[in-house]
């Protein structure tokens, strides 16, 4: 959360005119850089990250003390070597990292902004962050990646800027929110909303947190990104340092505990009206729609490469879904490799030690730079 | 495998669009990328072969021919290539149909089982034919419908599907084919090769 966190932050002045119709200027938006731009500035990959992410991709998380949220992707030596590449990542506005946010202050009343705060899209963030590409000076990135909300992010961005990438790697997402993907986020938001603590969203003015609901929103989550085989092997029916039940409603079962754990140290972590926010945007996200129907619309004035990824357990953003970005690119002629990379980690796949995913993820990224480089485009 | 990717090459022009489909670990792709043209692009089935491809830059999707080849405009590519992959599929006719639509020119390469040594080992052996292009055993082969230089010809000519250049390839010696020679070149050639327009 909002607390004084030291964090490379540049206040956007230039209005951006949000999705909903309101306008906001002045705004902060902070952001993380890791390795060195080359002196032609073509070495540079904005990663956008899902949710609960934040701009610590990689090293130690200041906040949370843990290694950053892509630390098997991004890094030296890891497959986006950040000796080779300048890596950005910001914190999505709606967030709670530093960026303009429902926690962020007022300055006149001197309060959190809470639900006063606007609701964003997934538009909204992409066109926030491009005003951070052109603070850094940067003519055109090498790639836009990300995961989950982070790929949707990646396919706004090439339909919004279509010649400011040459490479775009959406990983395990969509094109546009399903029922399913609805149904969980609302979820998630009325577990919160039902908080007697969350208080329409003003809850810092009266000194409270809605913990209790934020928690519940995180583990019903959590569920979500895991597989039912990946469940099934690590916890079973294991219990939790005991050897039989207590016929109670303690955490009889490592599930439970686990479960209980995640949404616990989450609340650390996050603000309650951020995850409104941000899962409203997703919910919101719809770009065929943007383009009256028509999917390859988005992508028709742009040359950028692609290359989607999709999981084979991954039942949130499954790999139906992810063809259809697929289809959609192939029927226009666009430039455009896919695969569905065998795990049994659900969703959470593209966050984790996936060796086939980082191979191929990283071999990808290196050849492809190497074979732009020389037809230097 | 060098003079078929060669013969395949020499049949198509610098600088057009080319699709392979069962491109397997990207060889032929690479090779194409090397000497014709950079704008290449594979399908493939097996996710193995797919991150391989993937791990040398090539532009691959996973997919099924069968399938998602209709996810492609008509005549989006200048070639559609499929090398040695037709006696795989489940329907080869539907599978070629889709080839033709894709591309404005498709190449086929078969692997000819009326070549003399295949003949001759059902002939005087009994058995099902193993030979050096046609390496499984009758269990755990992937081929479904294998077929001769002759029966993709009379294919051809049936369809009403147009046979630009038709060559038959014997180790390293490359000989045309046509409606005269056909019965030879089907008996003593491995592998056809056929740049066909619908």
């Amino acid at each position: 959360m909002n607390k004084n966190i030291d964090t490379k932050k540049i206040i956007i002045s230039n209005p951006l005119k949000l999705d909903c119709g309101k306008e906001i200027n002045n705004f902060p938006i902070a952001y993380e850089t890791y390795g060195e731009l080359n002196s032609e500035k073509s070495n540079a990959i904005l990663v956008f990250h899902a949710l609960t992410g934040d701009q610590y991709v990689s090293g130690k998380n200041p906040i949370t003390n843990k290694d950053g949220w892509w630390s098997y992707v991004v890094g030296e030596n890891k497959p986006i070597d950040t000796n080779k590449f300048f890596v950005i990542c910001a914190n999505v506005i709606g967030g709670c990292m530093g960026s303009y946010g429902p926690s962020t202050i007022n300055e006149s009343t001197g309060k959190q902004i809470g639900t006063d705060f606007p609701i964003i899209t997934i538009n909204d963030m992409v066109n926030a962050q491009y005003e951070l590409i052109k603070y850094l000076e940067i003519e055109k990135l090498f790639a836009v990646v990300g995961g989950s909300m982070g790929g949707m992010q990646v396919l706004q961005f090439v339909a919004n800027f279509p010649d400011k990438a040459k490479l775009a790697i959406p990983i395990a997402c969509t094109s546009s929110h399903s029922a399913q993907n609805i149904a969980f986020n609302e979820l998630g938001r009325q577990a919160i909303m039902a908080d007697s603590k969350w208080e329409n969203g003003f809850y810092s003015n009266y000194k409270l947190n809605p913990d209790k609901g934020l928690a519940v929103a995180r583990m019903a989550a959590h569920i979500t990104y895991l597989s039912e085989k990946g469940l099934q092997e690590k916890f079973g029916r294991k219990l939790q340092d005991r050897d039989s039940l207590r016929y109670g409603f303690e955490a009889d079962f490592q599930i439970e505990s686990y479960l209980r754990y995640q949404g616990s140290v989450f609340v650390d972590r996050f603000d309650a009206n951020s995850y409104l926010y941000i899962t409203r945007a997703m919910d919101y996200f719809d770009l065929s729609k943007q383009y009256k129907g028509n999917l390859s619309d988005a992508f028709k004035k742009t040359k950028t490469k692609f290359f989607v990824i999709s999981f084979t357990s991954d039942w949130l953003y499954p790999t139906s879904e992810n063809r259809e970005i697929v289809i959609a690119l192939n029927s226009i002629g666009a430039d455009v490799g896919f695969v569905e990379i065998e795990s049994d980690k659900g969703h959470d796949s593209f966050l984790l030690d996936v060796p086939s995913f980082l191979k191929t993820l990283g071999d990808y990224i290196n050849s492809t730079y190497k074979i732009i480089n020389e037809r230097r485009i | 495998m060098k003079e078929e990717f060669n013969i395949i090459s020499n049949l198509i022009e610098k600088n057009t669009r080319v699709l392979d489909v069962g491109c397997g670990n990207g060889d032929l792709m690479k090779f194409l990328q090397e000497n014709k043209t950079k704008d290449i692009r594979g399908l493939e089935i097996s996710k193995e072969k797919v991150q391989n491809c993937l791990s040398k830059g090539l532009t691959v999707i996973e997919g099924n021919a069968e399938s998602d080849l209709k996810q492609f405009p008509k005549s989006s590519f200048d070639y559609v290539i499929l090398s040695q992959t037709l006696q795989a599929f489940l329907n080869p006719e539907l599978v070629i149909n889709e080839l033709l639509k894709v591309g404005k020119k498709v190449i086929v390469t078969i692997p000819n089982f009326g070549y003399w040594r295949v003949r001759l080992q059902l002939l005087f052996k009994g058995t099902m034919p193993v030979t050096e292009n046609l390496p499984h055993e009758w269990y755990n082969t992937p081929n479904l419908h294998m077929c001769t230089i002759k029966d993709f010809y009379n294919f051809c000519s049936t369809k009403n599907i147009k046979i630009f250049k038709s060559i038959a390839l014997k180790k390293s010696r490359i000989s045309e084919i046509n409606k005269s020679n056909l019965n030879y070149k089907n008996l003593d050639s491995h592998l056809g090769i056929f740049l066909i327009e619908s």
